[in-house]
């Protein structure tokens, strides 16, 4: 078995951290067993179910898929980085509670990431285009359909258009 | 943890060519999508790793002084899908790696590793393949460039020699100028689902857009490796843009393809989607290319 370690400095939801690394690690295993931060779920780790799911400059990756040693030199950005300075929670975690969005969890901190890459984007996305840019998930208790809705009205609010989001039925 | 016996990053070209030939049981590693999977698996377990992920020389679009659109091996599907140059000249390519997996797949997965991998249902193989692309591989040799139709040896095996690593596809301007294409994906699902068979098409219309001039149809999942089908494209040159000739065009190329039976699929359903897939893409790429498809 491997001893090698490589010193990994990055971002991680606005901070600057630096820890010796174990070269084998993924990406998950560093952000949960380093640094604590469990909203990463560990699902397939084989990126497939999306649970890993993280912002890498602003991009959607599995981390579960992604070596711990290429996040050197990245900013990252977990579901625990959403969070308001007193540990509010952010718009789109409210949308997928008012939505039922959430039955066991498991899924969500990924599947809200996804939402957090469209919603930073600051562009008005069509149905099919939602659906296309949050297909990288598997949810097994909710189906699919109040996911989409939150992220839906939350896309609409943060356009201003509330008006429009009230008016989708749930 | 994965288990990885060791790994050995690489700050350039030449520096993991160097690495290759210092560690010739290791294996590259570019977005780790297939490897660090098969890694999981246990089907390269314990093996030694040499990551070309952090060569951001190896990525991005761009043209070369003659017209040559070069694609960097590490530029992933969703900046290939993005790219202004890909949008403008060969988006056919650009919507096809749009179709791989789901968005992370997108993000992590790189062209040259779709391509090194060997594997008959990438996505962007069979495009590549119908715009006559170029890889160019980087080794102890220095470069060296071959279509990609000599690049594929057989399942899972491509020309990739020691201490090679592959740096960039390449796409001529005769090969692109004047054609537009289509691509199209068969799978179960809209999204992290590999191809049943994959279909791509270019066409180049006559001036008057009443003449297929040249046309190019390729597979994926049509035989062991990505292919062209040379009987239907020699029967498409010179014929008008007529419903008839294009369904002539697109039954030929059961005289090109040899798909087998899997368990994704039989080989008589390949066999049926794929002259559906070939009348509908060529259909589709004459439109683009400002024709029309007539009686």
């Amino acid at each position: 078995m491997s001893k090698q370690y490589k010193l990994v400095r990055c971002t991680i939801n606005g901070k600057q951290v630096e820890k010796m690394i174990d070269v084998r690690a993924s990406l998950t295993d560093m952000l949960r067993d380093d640094y604590r931060l469990t909203s990463v779920k560990k699902g397939c780790e084989v990126g497939e179910c999306g649970a890993c799911n993280v912002l890498i400059n602003g991009e959607c990756f599995n981390s579960c898929i992604y070596l711990a040693i290429w996040a050197d030199g990245k900013e990252i950005l977990t579901l625990e980085g959403l969070a308001g300075p007193n540990g509010e929670i952010s718009d789109i975690q409210q949308a997928f509670i008012d939505e039922a969005a959430v039955q066991c969890g498991f899924c969500t901190p990924g599947f809200i990431m996804s939402a957090a890459e469209i919603l930073e984007s600051g562009r008005e996305y069509t149905d099919d285009e939602i659906r296309k840019l949050m297909s990288g998930h598997l949810c097994r208790c909710t189906g699919y359909e109040n996911i989409f809705r939150a992220v839906k009205k939350t896309m609409l609010r943060r356009l201003g258009k509330h008006a429009e989001a009230d008016q989708i039925l749930t | 943890m994965y288990d990885i016996k060791a790994i050995y990053e690489a700050e350039s070209v030449a520096h993991a060519v160097q690495l290759l030939m210092e560690h010739p049981q290791a294996q590259i590693i570019a977005g780790g999508s297939d490897v660090l999977v098969q890694i999981r698996e246990g089907k390269q377990a314990g093996v030694e790793l040499v990551s070309i992920y952090g060569l951001d020389e190896l990525r991005g679009v761009s043209f070369e002084a003659d017209g040559t659109i070069r694609i960097g091996s590490l530029t992933s599907f969703s900046h290939i899908t993005r790219d202004p140059i890909i949008q403008t000249h060969i988006n056919v390519l650009g919507q096809a790696v749009d179709q791989v997996g789901g968005p992370q797949i997108r993000n992590i997965g790189t062209i040259g590793g779709n391509t090194c991998n060997g594997v008959t249902s990438a996505d962007s193989a069979s495009t590549l393949f119908a715009w006559d692309a170029i890889i160019e591989l980087t080794g102890p040799g220095g470069v060296r460039q071959l279509p990609i139709q000599d690049f594929y040896i057989k399942a899972g095996q491509v020309d990739l020699r020691p201490g090679e690593l592959q740096t960039g596809i390449l796409i001529p301007r005769a090969a692109y100028e004047g054609y537009q294409g289509h691509y199209i994906k068969y799978a179960m699902r809209e999204a992290m689902d590999i191809a049943t068979t994959g279909c791509s098409v270019n066409v180049k219309l006559s001036a008057d857009k009443g003449t297929m001039e040249d046309v190019r149809i390729a597979y994926g999942v049509a035989g062991p490796v990505p292919m062209r089908a040379p009987t239907a494209e020699a029967l498409a040159k010179g014929k008008p843009t007529s419903i008839q000739a294009v369904e002539e065009v697109a039954k030929a190329v059961l005289e090109d393809i040899h798909p087998r039976d899997s368990w994704r699929a039989a080989k008589d359903f390949r066999q049926h989607i794929a002259v559906t897939m070939a009348q509908r893409a060529l259909t589709q790429s004459i439109q683009l290319a400002g024709g029309a498809v007539h009686e």
